[in-house]
């Protein structure tokens, strides 16, 4: 039957619910608000307001935090569907893949099949460009293949647009659904599922093995009930996998000491070094906003992203560069053209592309070169660097690239993230993954 | 420290101006410039924005009514369209407060005997859980007069312009306003069909005069 497909492991109010509800004795109920209180859908127990209710005839308290998805009052009922789970066929866990591991993929991926296997908990460190997605391939694999469900949680939705897809191929038996806001699959079950992290608010004790993609990205760390959705979302007896290229202090202390089960990839799949960046001093850029060196680096540049660490000095420095060409464009989270600019940057139709953080991870230009205007700024953070530094020599055809900081003042970040490559590159080199 | 209540910028009053009872705004600096109040030339019916000031050619084209005048506070800009939007259809209730302060400064001017509120269908308040209209009022610290029912019909804001302007009377009298002015607070005037409409169950109900105060002006 169609709907208990679609009820399985949610948990949601009435409004959620399509329409005919099937037997309701299978449904457990609960108050949406607890009398905490603390709001069960998102785990929210200090951002409440309250008004008298038109449905209840009390003042009514509700939940500001995930108000967004839909209200949750205390008057709200939260369903729950308990009755038999659907069975996941045999052949779901078939892989469609040819391609080969490269021996630090090998090792992180028999380390998160196992760890599925055992229902543990188990995080891969992976540089950028290491392959972290294939890695993944062997143990969903298994898991579908004995009958369990799989969710890939990542921060942002263009992360899931993307992921959707690369799973599509190599399960083709197995479509996954791509949920995030306004996703056209919202309604559709699968036992593989590809999520925004708040979307894993509608979903409890539903997955047999949880994998955090980008655990350290904006805003998985910072929002606590989204950590709470993943624990939610989880059944009590399930693996959890956690993805990461530039984890936390707190984290990377935690995988040294041991404290932490995870698996490092110093290198990247191609065997060729992580470049370098290094540093220049550019004077004040706040007033030049295009220092000399950095219009002399621009106009050498046939394929270049600039860093800038706001949107306002950032349109400023492109209207001097939109005078030596007028190809050169500008993006940043709000940029209604933001899709369409990145793809013209991909064609090869944009020399340099001036950007805010917003392009600093989960973006590949096959031979970029990255520079950072104002790298000293405290936007650019020690993983930020890293991520930025990660754009360049990403493609096995062009391994190589140039990184430039340029900056006012050096920082600790911008040297601990040199240091940081630096450690990779010479991690990747103990452990033989690198050619050179 | 207070909290903006659309993003996570702190809010905070100077100390000494907190110590003579300055409460911290409910909005941090960047979200409130994000709003755009309405100001130079505009029609003195409506407040739509004009060249100079004068009336509009809608309002001139409008048939009789004991409706007097609509001020609006803010221009309808993407800003305001998302901060409505959480506010009535999301149903956070606590956005009438951003607006609590100007809503009561712009009700003293209006200086009318009773404050009504746009009443809803009720399935529709059902659903909503709150009158958007009302909790405007209520917020202000201003006493909501019910003087007006709703029959069951189609949303306003899924109708054109054209079945907007030609639309047939919802509200009925369900009070008493005899020889009164009648001051309407709601959130947005389009093309003030809704407040007409309002005005004519107002004047049924013996209403002599109806001012509106709307939050946001939209169309051009």
């Amino acid at each position: 039957m169609k709907n208990i497909l679609f009820f399985t492991g949610r948990e949601l109010t009435v409004e959620e619910m399509q329409e005919p509800i099937p037997d309701l004795h299978h449904f457990a109920v609960q108050p949406g608000v607890s009398d905490e209180p603390k709001c069960q859908r998102c785990g929210n127990e200090t951002n409440f307001s309250s008004h008298p209710c038109a449905r209840c005839g009390k003042e009514c308290l509700y939940c500001r935090n995930c108000i967004k998805m839909g209200k949750i009052s205390s008057c709200t009922t939260l369903y729950r569907w308990t009755g038999p789970e659907p069975d996941v066929p045999k052949a779901a866990g078939i892989l469609h893949w040819s391609g080969t591991l490269s021996p630090g993929q090998k090792t992180a991926s028999d380390n998160v099949l196992q760890a599925i296997q055992q229902q543990k908990e188990h995080t891969v460190w992976a540089v950028a460009g290491a392959g972290k997605t294939e890695v993944l391939f062997a143990g969903i694999a298994t898991a579908l293949s004995e009958g369990r469900r799989v969710c890939i949680a990542a921060p942002r939705s263009d992360v899931v647009r993307e992921l959707a897809p690369r799973l599509q191929n190599v399960f083709p038996n197995t479509p996954p659904a791509a949920l995030y806001g306004g996703s056209p699959d919202r309604h559709t079950y699968s036992p593989l599922v590809i999520s925004t992290t708040h979307q894993l608010f509608r979903y409890t004790a539903a997955f047999d093995v949880m994998i955090v993609d980008e655990v350290d990205a904006f805003p998985y760390t910072f929002d606590h009930s989204l950590q709470y959705a993943v624990q939610k979302a989880r059944k009590t007896e399930s693996a959890l996998i956690y993805l990461t290229a530039t984890p936390e202090p707190s984290w990377r202390e935690d995988i040294q000491s041991g404290k932490r089960d995870a698996t490092l990839i110093p290198a990247r799949y191609h065997r060729q070094p992580l470049p370098v960046p290094s540093m220049k001093w550019c004077g004040n850029w706040k007033k030049s906003i295009v220092p000399p060196a950095v219009l002399e680096w621009v106009k050498t540049k046939e394929k270049a992203l600039l860093f800038y660490p706001h949107i306002e000095t950032m349109e400023k420095a492109l209207a001097t560069l939109k005078a030596i060409d007028s190809r050169i464009e500008s993006v940043h989270a709000a940029d209604p053209l933001r899709k369409e600019k990145v793809a013209a940057m991909r064609r090869g139709e944009v020399p340099v592309l001036l950007t805010t953080t917003i392009l600093e991870r989960g973006v590949t230009f096959p031979g970029v070169d990255v520079a950072v205007v104002g790298a000293e700024d405290r936007v650019f953070t020690e993983s930020a660097l890293v991520q930025i530094a990660g754009r360049a020599g990403r493609s096995a055809d062009c391994p190589t690239g140039e990184i430039l900081f340029f900056h006012y003042g050096k920082t600790t970040a911008m040297v601990q993230s040199i240091e940081q490559i630096n450690e990779m590159n010479k991690l990747g080199r103990q452990k033989g993954l690198l050619d050179t | 420290m207070n909290r903006c209540l659309l993003c996570e910028n702190g809010t905070e009053v100077d100390s000494w101006r907190a110590f003579f009872g300055a409460k911290a705004p409910p909005l941090c600096e960047v979200c409130t410039a994000s709003f755009n109040r309405l100001s130079g030339p505009c029609c003195h019916v409506c407040s739509r924005s004009l060249e100079e000031d004068g009336e509009c050619t809608d309002c001139q084209s409008w048939r009789k009514s004991i409706f007097h005048s609509n001020v609006s506070l803010f221009h309808y800009n993407e800003a305001m369209q998302d901060v409505i939007a959480q506010f009535k259809y999301r149903g956070d209730y606590v956005l009438a407060s951003i607006f609590a302060e100007k809503i009561r400064t712009e009700a003293k001017k209006a200086a009318c005997d009773l404050i009504c509120p746009v009443p809803l269908a009720p399935s529709r308040l059902a659903e909503r859980r709150f009158n958007q209209s009302e909790a405007l009022i209520v917020c202000a610290g201003l006493t909501a007069a019910p003087l007006l029912g709703r029959h069951e019909s189609e949303k306003q804001s899924k109708k054109s312009r054209a079945e907007r302007m030609n639309a047939v009377q919802t509200f009925y009298p369900t009070g008493e306003a005899t020889g009164k002015s009648v001051l309407v607070i709601d959130d947005i005037y389009t093309t003030g069909a809704t407040m007409r409409l309002v005005a004519d169950a107002l004047a049924d109900a013996g209403a002599a005069s109806v001012k509106s105060i709307t939050i946001a002006r939209s169309g051009s």
